[in-house]
């Protein structure tokens, strides 16, 4: 076995504007390996299949067990993390390329800021400071706290908007993973207090009326966070929330 | 105003249902009377056709939400980016097919309202069961009006989808997969009615 070899044909690209070419990998194989351990293969031996010594591989990746979305790839054409793609289970030889959908920083690292901005624009988050101890907040039942942490597992790793076919340069949709978000902080006691802030939000330009239904995203997310009943729920919300702003509301908060 | 993006949007997916998805399975009722022979469908044509008011109908029901509709459809078309070769799931299929309908249906729209109320408005011809005799005598007419009709009760039905998805009336997955059952039976229903007045023509 220790002279199994595999094949790794990586698209790279060595900085943001210059144009991607692929190279391929012959690496060393071993039992168990993922997508994170194959392409460190490329780094320790940094000769292509020609015998070319190059620059290694660069990748972004952290927790190494699928919570922190920074490794996702597009391997063998499917978008998902590299630390949880498990060489013994994908066909030969392996491609790997960056995520189309997100700016390349280099090789596999794209820059995926523009989730992180959207995150700021639905304002995914609870605000609990005052000017005075504002006390605990109301208690959430346990059933939905158990239903709100499955959305809460979203991390950013935007396979959701590599997949959907609203989400490109045409258009300034931003995408499934900021809309879950609205719902999971909607659906929190105190997050609630600020519920047509964040629906306002999901109305401007680029907000929920982007969505077209494919329903790939929770096709393909890692997580398994169910993004279409969070957009369908969060069109019913977003469609009453634009009544009331049209019509006027004694509970428009 | 504010929001304006999200406010067309809104109103397209409703305008594709009402007043249009109506207009639609009323016009193919009414076309149905022709497979009751020339004189029913004569009959039927001609009380359409002397409602009060038809100016205004035709301008608001018809031709003004089907404008709207389709400018802002093809820029729907235009934004997206198919992948279903990589992604095959059956929404996404959906998706892409709601698309090409949509194209072709706007195709078939602009011909057919070119040869039947266009040409009427010029007074070159009269509404009447042997204008639709001699369009459908061509076969190419005959199976661009079928591809046209199905493209349209597809477009329709599959909008009636989006649109109970778009407006939040469904919203689990249960009640996704139900609503997708029932909006096939509206195709399947509305396209028998729509190609079996076709056929009654021939």
């Amino acid at each position: 076995m220790a002279e199994d070899k595999i094949t790794l044909i990586i698209t790279r690209q060595d900085s943001p504007d210059s144009p991607s070419y692929q190279e391929t990998y012959k690496i060393n194989y071993r039992k168990n390996m993922n997508i994170i351990s194959a392409l460190m293969e490329t780094q320790s031996n940094p000769y292509n299949a020609d015998g070319e010594r190059r620059p290694p591989v660069n990748w972004e990746s952290n927790c190494l067990e699928e919570v922190c979305g920074a490794c996702s790839m597009v391997i063998n054409g499917e978008p998902r993390q590299a630390c949880s793609t498990l060489v013994d289970k994908l066909e030969q030889p392996i491609h790997i390329a960056p995520m189309s959908t997100f700016p390349v920083v280099r090789d596999l690292v794209v820059d995926r800021s523009r989730m992180f901005d959207s995150l700021k624009k639905v304002k995914a988050w609870i605000p609990i400071d005052g000017t005075y101890d504002l006390g605990p907040g109301p208690r959430m039942p346990e059933k939905k706290r158990q239903w709100a942490y499955e959305l809460s597992k979203c991390m950013t790793c935007g396979v959701c908007l590599e997949a959907c076919p609203n989400v490109n340069s045409k258009s300034d949709f931003i995408g499934p993973a900021p809309l879950s978000q609205v719902r999971l902080f909607n659906a929190h006691p105190t997050g609630e207090m600020h519920k047509s802030e964040r629906l306002n939000a999901l109305m401007e330009d680029g907000g929920i009326q982007g969505c077209g239904n494919s329903q790939n995203c929770v096709q393909v997310c890692p997580k398994g966070i169910p993004l279409t009943t969070s957009i369908a729920a969060l069109n019913r919300d977003t469609n009453i929330q634009s009544f009331k702003n049209f019509f006027g509301s004694d509970n428009n908060y | 105003m504010e929001n304006r993006d999200f406010f067309y949007r809104r109103l397209h997916s409703l305008l594709g249902v009402v007043p249009i998805g109506i207009f639609l399975v009323q016009h193919l009722i009414v076309n149905h009377f022709a497979v009751y022979g020339p004189e029913s469908f004569n009959k039927a044509a001609h009380f359409m056709e002397s409602l009060p008011f038809r100016y205004a109908l035709e301008l608001f029901v018809i031709f003004l939400p089907i404008l709207f509709h389709a400018v802002l459809g093809v820029y729907i078309v235009f934004v997206a980016k198919n992948n279903v070769r990589r992604y095959g799931f059956f929404r996404n299929w959906m998706f892409y097919l709601q698309r090409i309908t949509g194209i072709i249906t706007l195709i078939f729209i602009v011909w057919h309202v070119w040869q039947t109320r266009v040409q009427i408005g010029l007074g070159n011809v009269e509404l009447d069961y042997s204008l639709m005799e001699d369009i459908l005598a061509s076969p190419v007419m005959f199976w661009f009006y079928v591809l046209g009709v199905v493209s349209t009760t597809f477009h329709f039905a599959n909008g009636l989808w989006s649109f109970l998805v778009s407006w939040g009336i469904v919203v689990s997955p249960r009640s996704q997969k139900i609503a997708t059952y029932a909006t096939l039976l509206v195709f399947l229903a509305v396209t028998y009615i729509g190609i079996r007045a076709l056929f009654a023509f021939v």
